[in-house]
Parts: C-alpha cells; sequence; structure tokens
C-alpha cells in the first residue's frame, strides 16, 4: 500500500556490480518507501537475482559504482549478518540444505540472533517451541518440520514455505522474496501468499523478485519493475504485469538493448 | 629430559630396562604372555616412514621422549578433579591413573561387581577364561606398542559379561593422565559371554597439558549373539602422544558397533582391527577426528570378512583445522569363503583451513566373488553459499562456519548412545556457540 506518511526505506542509486570481472548490473535506480510492495521482473538473466544478492550482500558479487541506503545508512558498508539485524531479509530462490542441523534449533538461532540484536528477549527451546507452532499455523506447515534437518530432503514447496517462516520469526523490515513462486503448484502458492500477506504491514516493505506474473495475482504489488540487460528499463503499477503477461518481454526496452548492443560491438571492434 | 635415546633400538630397551625391576610380581599365570611380548619388542623396531602401515605418519619424535613408565602415586588426583567427566548415565566408572587402577576413584554397582574389576582381582576368580583370552587378540608380533604395552601388563580392566546377561547401564572406562614425561600401557580386556549385551564407553582424559606418552591396547571378545556398544574417546592432553591398539572378534550373529572420536593429542595413532570370524556377525564402525594446530591423528582400521553373510558399515569423519593433518587408512578384506559380504565404508573429510591437510585411503581386499561392497572418500570445504545462507539469517561468520561444522559431525556424534556425552562432544565442536 502507498501511504502519504511513509519513510524511505531503501534508496539505491546509479548501482552497478559485477561477478568475476563481469558486469551484471548497469545503473540501477530504485526507491522502496515502508508500506509499499514491488515486484522486480524481467526475463532470466537480466539480473534480478543478483540485484536480490547484492542487497543481502553475497561476497561474491562486487558493487563497482553506485550507492544503496537503508533506512538513511550505508547498506554497502554492512556484513551480510549485519543487514539482516538491520532488519533485510533474503528469501532464497534456492534454500540452501543443512543436514545435521535440525531445523527448530536453526530457527531458533536465527530468531534469537535477531532478537538479540533488538535488545528483546530470546526464547528457550520450549518457549520457541510454542511461539514457531503458532506461526506455522500461517503456512499450513505440519509440525514434523521443526524436526527434520533444514531444508533436508523437502520439496521445492517446503523449502519456500520454510523461508517465509523465517520471514514471519524475524519480522524484517525489508523482505526480499526471490523467485518465491518458482516450483509452487498452484495450492501451494496460495498458502505462500496468504502467509505473505499476513507479514505485510504499513511499516515494512517488500520487494518480489518473479519471472511470472501469477505470483502477482496473490499478493499485489504496488509498482511493477521490469528490468533489462542489469537496468530497470520500465515501471509501471500492477497492469504493467498483466501486460507484460499478454505480450511478453519482446516489446520493452528495445531501444536500450539495441544501444547496449552496438556499444559491445563497437567495444569489440 | 636427561634421558635421550638417539635410535629406535636404544629406545626400546631404554623402556623395557626401567620396567625390569617391577617385572617380578603376583601375577605368575600371566607372566609367560609377558616373557613373550618382552622377547617380541626385543626382535622389533619403531616403525618409519618407509613402512607402508605408517606412510603418512611420522612417530620418529617418539626417540627423542625417552618417558620412563609412570610409576603409582598415591593422591595425585581426586575425585572433583575427575568429576567433569563423570557421566550421570553411568554408576559404574573404574578409572586408571596413568595407566594404574585407582580403587578408590572407582565404583561398581552390586550387580555387575563379579563382572567388572581390575586384573589382579578378577584373576583370583577368572583366572582361565583370562588366560586363555588376553593376549590372543591383540597382535605382538609385528605391532611393537602393542608388544610394549603387553610387555608392562598389569593392571587392566576386564570385564566379563556372563551368557545371557544385559548390562542397561553403560560401563565407563576412565583412563587419566596426570603426570608429565612418563609413559602409561592403559589396557582393556572385554569378554561378552553368549547372548550377552554390554555397552562400553572407554574414555581417555588428561588433568595436565603435558607431554606424555599413551600406549594402550583393548581387546574385545563376542561370542555368538552378544552385543557390545564400544564408545571410544581420546581426548588426552594437546602436547600427549597417543598410540592405541583395539582388536575385536566377532562370533556367530553377534553384533559390535563402535563411535571412535579422536580429538586431543599432538600425534595419534588408531588401530582398530574387527575380525567377523563366523557367520552373520555385523560390525558397525563410525569415528569422528576433530583436530586443529599441529595436531596429527591417524585412524587405520581393519575390517576382515572371514566368514560368509557378515555385514560390516564404516563411516569415518574428519574435521581438520589450521596445519593439522589426518589420515585415514581403511582396509576391507574379504577372505575366499566370505561370500555374501555386506560391506559399506564411506570416508569423508572437511578441511577448515588452507593449510589442512587430509590423507584417506580406502583399501579393499576382495577375494570372494558374490560379495556387495561400496566404498567412497570425499575431501571438502565449508560451502560458501551455505555461509551466506546463515549469515543472511543473522549470523556471524564465525557462528555460521561452526554451525556448519558441528552439522557435519553431528550424525557421528549422534549414534553415541549415551545423551551426557553426546552434548559434553557437541560442546566440543560448537565451541560453546551462544544460542543454540
Amino acid at each position: 500500500m502507498i501511504d502519504s506518511n511513509s519513510i524511505t526505506m531503501l534508496s539505491i542509486k546509479n548501482l552497478h556490480a559485477s561477478i568475476n570481472g563481469t558486469g551484471i548490473l548497469n545503473g540501477i535506480d530504485l526507491t522502496v518507501k515502508s508500506g509499499e510492495i514491488h515486484a522486480i521482473m524481467g526475463l532470466n538473466g537480466s539480473g534480478k537475482s543478483t540485484l536480490a544478492k547484492v542487497l543481502a550482500g553475497h561476497s561474491a558479487y562486487e558493487v563497482t559504482q553506485g550507492t544503496i541506503e537503508f533506512e538513511g545508512k550505508n547498506l554497502l558498508e554492512l556484513a551480510p549478518e549485519e543487514r539482516a539485524r538491520a532488519g533485510l531479509f533474503l528469501g532464497f530462490q534456492y534454500p540452501v540444505e543443512i543436514p545435521g542441523v535440525a531445523n527448530t534449533q536453526f530457527l531458533r538461532l536465527a530468531y534469537n540472533t535477531i532478537q538479540s540484536q533488538r535488545g528483546k528477549e530470546e526464547l528457550d527451546p520450549l518457549e520457541f517451541d510454542d511461539f514457531v507452532r503458532e506461526k506455522m499455523k500461517l503456512l499450513d506447515m505440519n509440525p514434523d518440520f521443526l524436526d527434520r534437518s533444514v531444508n533436508e530432503g523437502f520439496s521445492g514447496g517446503e523449502k519456500k514455505r520454510n523461508e517465509i517462516l523465517q520471514m514471519a520469526l524475524l519480522e524484517p523490515k525489508l523482505s526480499i522474496l526471490d523467485e518465491t513462486d518458482s516450483g509452487l503448484d498452484i495450492d501451494a502458492l496460495k498458502i505462500v501468499a496468504k502467509g505473505v500477506n499476513q507479514i505485510i504491514n504499513k511499516d515494512n516493505a517488500t520487494i518480489l523478485v518473479t519471472h511470472y506474473q501469477r505470483l502477482l495475482d496473490y499478493i499485489v504489488p504496488d509498482f511493477v519493475h521490469v528490468m533489462q540487460a542489469g537496468r530497470i528499463v520500465m515501471t509501471g503499477g500492477k497492469e504493467l504485469a498483466m501486460e507484460l503477461e499478454t505480450r511478453g518481454y519482446d516489446w520493452i526496452g528495445s531501444d536500450q538493448r539495441n544501444a547496449k548492443n552496438r556499444l559491445t560491438a563497437g567495444a569489440h571492434a | 629430559m636427561s634421558n635421550k635415546a638417539a635410535n629406535s633400538g636404544d629406545y626400546l630397551q631404554y623402556l623395557l630396562n626401567s620396567w625390569s625391576a617391577k617385572s617380578a610380581d603376583k601375577l605368575s599365570g600371566l607372566s609367560q604372555l609377558r616373557a613373550r611380548a618382552i622377547d617380541s619388542v626385543n626382535t622389533q623396531r619403531l616403525p618409519n616412514k618407509r613402512d607402508e602401515e605408517w606412510r603418512f605418519t611420522d612417530i620418529s619424535p617418539l626417540t627423542q621422549l625417552a618417558f620412563p613408565p609412570s610409576q603409582q602415586q598415591s593422591k595425585v588426583v581426586q575425585a572433583n578433579d575427575l568429576e567433569q567427566f563423570y557421566l550421570p548415565e553411568t554408576t559404574n566408572r573404574l578409572v586408571f591413573v596413568d595407566g594404574h587402577y585407582a580403587a578408590e576413584l572407582s565404583t561398581i554397582a552390586d550387580a555387575p561387581i563379579q563382572m567388572i574389576g581390575n586384573l589382579p582381582a578378577m584373576m583370583r576368580s577368572r583366572a582361565s577364561t583370562i588366560e586363555s583370552h588376553l593376549g590372543h587378540y591383540a597382535k605382538i608380533d609385528g605391532n611393537v606398542f602393542s608388544a610394549l604395552n603387553t610387555a608392562f601388563l598389569r593392571d587392566c580392566a576386564v570385564i566379563i559379561v556372563p551368557k545371557k546377561t544385559v548390562i542397561v547401564e553403560p560401563i565407563q572406562l576412565l583412563f587419566v593422565s596426570t603426570q608429565e614425561e612418563v609413559s602409561s600401557y592403559p589396557r582393556c580386556f572385554v569378554i561378552a559371554e553368549q547372548d550377552s549385551k554390554l555397552t562400553l564407553i572407554e574414555d581417555h582424559v588428561s588433568i595436565t597439558s603435558a607431554s606424555y606418552i599413551t600406549n594402550t591396547v583393548a581387546e574385545i571378545c563376542l561370542a555368538a549373539n552378544a552385543h557390545v556398544q564400544h564408545i571410544r574417546i581420546q581426548r588426552d592432553s594437546q602436547q600427549a602422544y597417543h598410540l592405541a591398539n583395539c582388536a575385536v572378534s566377532l562370533a556367530h550373529a553377534s553384533q559390535y558397533q563402535s563411535v571412535s572420536v579422536s580429538l586431543g593429542s599432538k600425534i595419534s595413532r588408531y588401530n582398530l582391527e574387527v575380525q567377523l570370524s563366523d557367520e552373520n556377525s555385523e560390525c558397525t564402525i563410525d569415528g569422528l577426528t576433530l583436530i586443529a594446530g599441529q595436531q596429527l591423528s591417524d585412524t587405520h582400521t581393519c575390517i576382515d570378512h572371514i566368514k560368509p553373510h557378515c555385514t560390516s558399515h564404516q563411516q569415518h569423519k574428519c574435521i581438520v583445522d589450521e596445519t593439522a593433518h589426518a589420515v585415514f587408512n581403511g582396509k576391507i578384506m574379504v577372505r575366499p569363503q566370505a561370500q555374501q559380504t555386506n560391506s559399506s565404508q564411506s570416508s569423508r573429510n572437511l578441511l577448515l583451513s588452507n593449510t589442512a591437510k587430509v590423507d584417506t585411503k580406502p583399501q579393499l581386499e576382495i577375494f570372494a566373488d558374490d560379495v556387495k561392497c561400496a566404498h567412497g572418500a570425499t575431501v571438502g570445504q565449508l560451502d560458501s553459499e551455505e555461509i551466506f545462507y546463515l549469515e543472511s539469517r543473522g549470523l556471524s561468520k564465525e557462528s555460521a562456519r561452526k554451525l556448519l561444522t558441528y552439522a557435519f559431525a553431528a550424525d557421528i556424534i549422534h549414534r553415541i548412545p549415551v545423551a551426557s556425552l553426546q552434548q559434553q562432544l557437541e560442546k566440543i565442536v560448537l565451541n560453546q556457540m551462544q544460542g543454540v
């Protein structure tokens, strides 16, 4: 929701980032305010997931130009765990499996780490068990998940639910959900979307990174951005997502693409 | 140190001479065994890296450490020094201080008192059983350390579980090192008679950070249908030298499960030989090595399938940090008669630094043609994506690394059937990480 009292949560200016010397992000500008839901769409390889990982502080990506401010602070100076503690959350496209660590142990560790950082009370295993079971109801999750190893042997849908469960527990200010809809059947998608919608409020903000419009039927964005070749080439309302669904991506930004191709050709000449 | 032995022969001679003063004692029934061991030591030398079995582990520093055999000292250790090692799950505990039995620190509940004790006491009632088994499993020839231990044999934890007897509570054998610059020769001897069941915890600990040598031998004999769980923890001083031999013999349909954990010592070597001597016997051999600094920990196992229809499963994991060096050599022998053998072996290794080193060598020698034998070895590092995942949930890099290291070790630790010991080991692996 767009709110006149909202504050600027995230401000990205002219962001360039590369991996192993290859530029992936080529000048991103994006402002996200509290209460807003932004969708970032685009074809594979357009840089959507890279943007998500750069925001979370993945060390494989090097920021070569530009700035990111999170609640007025320079985000680029913070280590990944400091970003998490400051209230930034990344829901992974491919959540990592950690055999040998019980999910409940992991969730409590993450929860207590964030809580203590906020000066709030940590929960002992029994208290946490009650708390997490309540949150799991939001996502229709079987309590068995607590005793299994983190994500080990989880189906794609189960992993994504586990991501949203973490979002529910950690109560981030800014959530970036990377392809949360991929690998979900329609029932699972509805459950995940319902969970996300219950977490979203006027004081937090959400960035949905997605390839398809389908998720946006259930989590309705205030803004839709289209990425191409590491840039946001078009921004619109939720109707833009519909248009992309019917017309595909080809019609957008052909000018920019052509410009880039010319540049590349020039560099090789 | 006043006594230095220039070479391996001098070193062994020095040890034997320093023992001769004590060699005449009451255990005449075992003197033949000791005499044979002394003869055997006289024909052997210390192994060096040219010996195939020792190619990864240089044991030559021992020749510079002519530590005399430890003398029994009264009251060097108090009960409250040891409380940290006691396990609430067990009331039967034999304590050996620098290899010498400490009756005042040991406790045995009423029921098993006939079954558990120190060798001299047990010889009074069970001499014939002991003499017909003790020293029959651990090879003396070709194994100078086992021979030395046998030459110095005096005190020894003896457990003889009678037929159809189930000892529910684990029995703890606590071997404590307290003196510096001595060598000690702990020994254990276990007979599980037909249809009996036992859980044994062999715990090597120290209350000194000094240098010393522990040379230990364990022999475990399982009669038909016997079940033995053997948990072995080596947490000697970081300056210690720990040389261990364990020989296990399994009769028909018996089951041996072992978890050995190697944490301490500057140089440690564990040889485990398991003989599946009759049909339908089964063993599960799990190991965990967790070392750092300049430690070297070498585990050599040999699982010998002698008869058909036997099963062995082995999983060994090494976690190596800084400039430490771990060695795993896992030999599986399947003899011509041993058809329908089912055997699996896995060696997984985690290197936590660029200078850590592991040598892993699965060694399968299969002489039967109808068998199932699987083996695999991996060496890897912590996964950077896994670390990033945990960091993105607020964990520091350090905590993330510790949690993932713990996760790597967890399945081995969880096979230890004693909760308090599991927790102690989890703490060691996690290094008292907050919040878990």
